[in-house]
């Protein structure tokens, strides 16, 4: 039992963590427009492909420099020549506008790389086992995905918060007017910033996708989980995304590696129900079985409890 | 159309319109056109049209219902092109079937949600398509088939026949069975029967994980293998039943966490697309090695994305064969299909074989009519092109053919998946007598 604990609060951590590079570049983006970025699982899913295409003529290692790279060169031209037009029209028509482009973006996804499963394979330097505990192995590209992202995160904390680019995004959120009239180029800022969230994802697509398989549905399976945390951490709060990633990924680890369930509850409440109960299903229900609906669950008690998130602050 | 406006509209063609046309004929001619001669021209001229539209038939409708966008769009692509590439192989190339009608395929993307499909079905209805092929996930299935019952009950003379090559739910041929439906492909307990007779085999084999998505299909294997292996091998223990929501899970490694701390001397699963090849993915990266008995565990990426770490783990129950393919023909037709669609991969023979046996129903009985293809259908023995003789059962509208046992790898493979070098090759046959299996069914049969 102790080691699915570990191994659990292990992969709990990889899918957290990836979780918050995802997280991070939307909750930023909508600090700074006022806007949720609803194709921002699609530039994940461009930065998995990017990286495959080019994993392919110049190795892995190739593809995780330049893809993020391109990824991110993307985002900000669609922020520069998409979003900073329909922006003039308001939230709503941006909002419009983000849909329809992870719209777009999965059906050329599919129209450039097909429809199938991409092999999209991690590198050989990391195929070994970083550590064998009590009979079950971590991988060592496990490990590489987790230090990656705690590396970006201690990145991102660093430039926000310490140097004088973060100081001026800071700023840029909260007064755009004021640091306009100081002599920066807001929307320069706000280009960057949408450029870097948007590498931020394409960079977790490419360390993801040879775990987690790159195929064309993998935006759909990782958006609407991302939107819940951005949700649940509070709008526009970094450190509520980063802790709203942590508590998701290891909640669904703990779930699926639990096996309890109602069985066990009626149990201890001393019920008991035959098999051909109307309600049969709800009482053979166990906890692995809802793993993946849970936080959503935590969304709705979240929204009725604390509607501005763990550490929002936005009240409007 | 045409046709019709001409035999009712003639009169009023000449009525209206031709004051105009004999203004400019008189300028040609110079001299009056009597109104019987013109009636007469226009006559002949209509009877041309009329002529050339009847040589120029109506093409025979199909339609195609199975996701062609979303998570499971590979599968239902890669059916569409198999099943366009037969018809043009077979019969478009030949001069069509009927004397001379082609066969038209017609492409409803359901998205393999059972509220599309209900949709879809409506378009093929005002399409007036009466033949559709559908295969992908059991619970669309289902609905298609409750959907087909219902409409053909109130609309006699317009019904449709539902050809499914694929779901596998066996309360299709079983309580659910419909005169309108016929399974072309073996149904799990079928499958599981056979698997399980192989796993019983084994001795090595003292624990099972059964691990599948949660729906209908996933459902049956789980109880199917429960029940089967209890009464075959009382001693192999389940050491787990687990269940996840279709198409929703990002990552298996907290499954295979599970897996591996049961202590699981193999696992069975009958998860197809991206949630089989990620699972797979996750128990191979594990550093498991113990085999993974499967049901859909090949092409459409799953094969190359496997690649060797799969080699020699996976195994697969499928109907038809694997390499080494048995004849000329199947053979020929594989190739001539890679020559076509490089990129692509025959991985449903019996797509081909519904294809086949259905136009042989409809040239037996000169008709397109549903009511006549379903007799005709109903205890047809057919020979494949792979050589082997298959055979619809007329009581619950269940295929019988071979079932095979075949093992991912890249030893002794003609043709591969994928073009990754791996492919299937069967290592376990059981013939058509064997895989017979008791149905519940009691059909209900619509009165002409």
């Amino acid at each position: 039992m102790l080691e699915v604990f570990i191994f659990a609060t292990l992969n709990g951590l990889v899918t957290g963590f990836l979780l918050f590079m995802l997280a991070s570049g939307l909750t930023l983006i909508f600090s700074m427009m006022g806007v949720l970025n609803f194709a921002h699982a699609s530039f994940y899913m461009l930065g998995a492909y990017f990286a495959y295409s080019l994993s392919l003529y110049f190795g892995f290692w190739t593809g995780l420099i330049f893809a993020p790279l391109i990824v991110g060169a993307l985002g900000a031209m669609i922020e520069r020549y998409g979003l900073r037009r329909v922006h003039q029209s308001g939230h709503v028509a941006e909002l419009v506008f983000t849909f329809g482009l992870a719209f777009l973006i999965e059906e050329a996804t599919q129209f450039f790389w097909g429809r199938d499963t991409k092999n999209y394979q991690a590198p050989e330097l990391l195929d070994f086992p970083l550590f064998t505990l009590l009979g079950q192995e971590f991988s060592a590209y496990r490990g590489f995905m987790m230090a990656i992202s705690i590396g970006i995160f201690i990145g991102l904390y660093y430039v926000l918060t310490k140097s004088r680019v973060g100081i001026i995004i800071q700023a840029a959120i909260s007064h755009p007017q004021t640091v306009a009239n100081l002599g920066h180029n807001v929307p320069l800022i706000f280009m960057g910033v949408f450029g870097v969230g948007t590498a931020l994802a394409g960079l977790a697509g490419v360390i993801a996708g040879p775990v987690l398989t790159t195929f064309p549905g993998m935006a759909t399976v990782l958006g609407s989980i991302v939107f819940v945390i951005v949700v649940i951490g509070g709008l526009g709060s970094l450190a509520g995304a980063f802790i709203a990633s942590l508590l998701i990924g290891l909640l669904q680890s703990y779930a699926i590696a639990s096996d309890v369930g109602m069985p066990d509850l009626l149990n201890l409440l001393g019920v008991s129900f035959d098999r051909s109960h109307p309600l049969n299903d709800l009482w053979t229900m166990n906890l692995p079985q809802i793993a993946p609906v849970l936080p959503y669950l935590l969304l709705v008690l979240v929204l009725i409890f604390r509607p501005t998130g763990l550490l929002g602050n936005r009240e409007e | 159309m045409f046709a019709a406006y001409c035999v009712t509209g003639s009169q009023t063609i000449i009525n209206k319109r031709t004051a105009l046309l004999m203004k400019k004929i008189q300028f040609f001619i110079k001299a009056p056109i009597p109104l019987p001669k013109l009636l007469a021209i226009t006559g002949l001229f209509c009877a041309f049209i009329l002529n050339s539209v009847s040589s120029a038939q109506e093409p025979v409708r199909i339609a195609f219902m199975d996701p062609l966008s979303g998570t499971f769009a590979s599968v239902g692509n890669t059916g569409k092109t198999i099943l366009e590439f037969a018809v043009d192989y077979y019969y478009n190339s030949k001069g069509g079937i009927l004397g001379g009608r082609m066969i038209e395929i017609v492409p409803l993307d359901n998205k393999q949600s059972p509220n599309e499909t209900q949709l879809q079905f409506r378009r093929a209805i005002s399409e007036e398509i009466q033949i559709i092929f559908q295969g992908n996930s059991s619970a669309v299935a289902n609905t298609l088939n409750q959907t087909i019952s219902r409409h053909n009950r109130r609309n006699p003379g317009q019904e449709v026949l539902q050809i499914n090559y694929s779901a596998v739910d066996p309360i299709l041929t079983e309580d659910n069975c419909s005169f309108w439906h016929f399974r072309f492909d073996a149904h799990a307990n079928m499958k599981l029967n056979i698997l399980t007779d192989y796993i019983a085999a084994d001795p090595d084999i003292k624990s099972m994980y059964i691990i599948g998505q949660d729906y209908s299909f996933g459902q049956v294997v789980s109880d199917t293998t429960i029940k089967l292996l209890n009464e075959k091998r009382p001693d192999i223990e389940i050491v787990g039943n687990e269940f996840h929501p279709i198409g929703q899970v990002k990552d298996f490694t907290p499954y295979v966490t599970k897996i591996v701390s049961s202590g699981a001397d193999a696992v069975i699963t009958g998860n197809f697309g991206a949630d089989m090849v990620s699972l797979a993915r996750s128990i191979i990266d594990s550093g498991l090695d113990i085999p993974i008995y499967t049901f859909y565990a090949a092409y459409d990426g799953i094969t190359a994305t496997l690649g060797e770490s799969g080699k020699d783990k996976i195994r697969l129950i499928h109907n038809g064969v694997a390499n080494p393919l048995p004849t000329e023909a199947r053979k020929q037709f594989n190739r001539d299909f890679k020559l076509a669609h490089p990129n692509n991969d025959v991985t449903q023979p019996r797509i081909v074989n519904a294809l086949q046996m259905v136009v042989q129903a409809m040239e037996e009985t000169q008709s397109t009519d549903p009511y006549d293809i379903a007799l005709a259908l109903e205890d047809m023995r057919f020979t494949t092109i792979g050589g082997e003789e298959i055979w619809m059962r007329g009581d619950d509208h269940q295929i019988f053919q071979k079932l095979s046992i075949s093992v991912h790898t890249d030893e002794g493979v003609e043709f591969d998946a994928d073009n990754s070098g791996y492919g299937l090759v069967t290592e376990y046959q059981v013939p058509l007598e064997e895989t017979i299996v008791e149905s519940s069914c009691q059909m209900r049969r619509p009165r002409r």
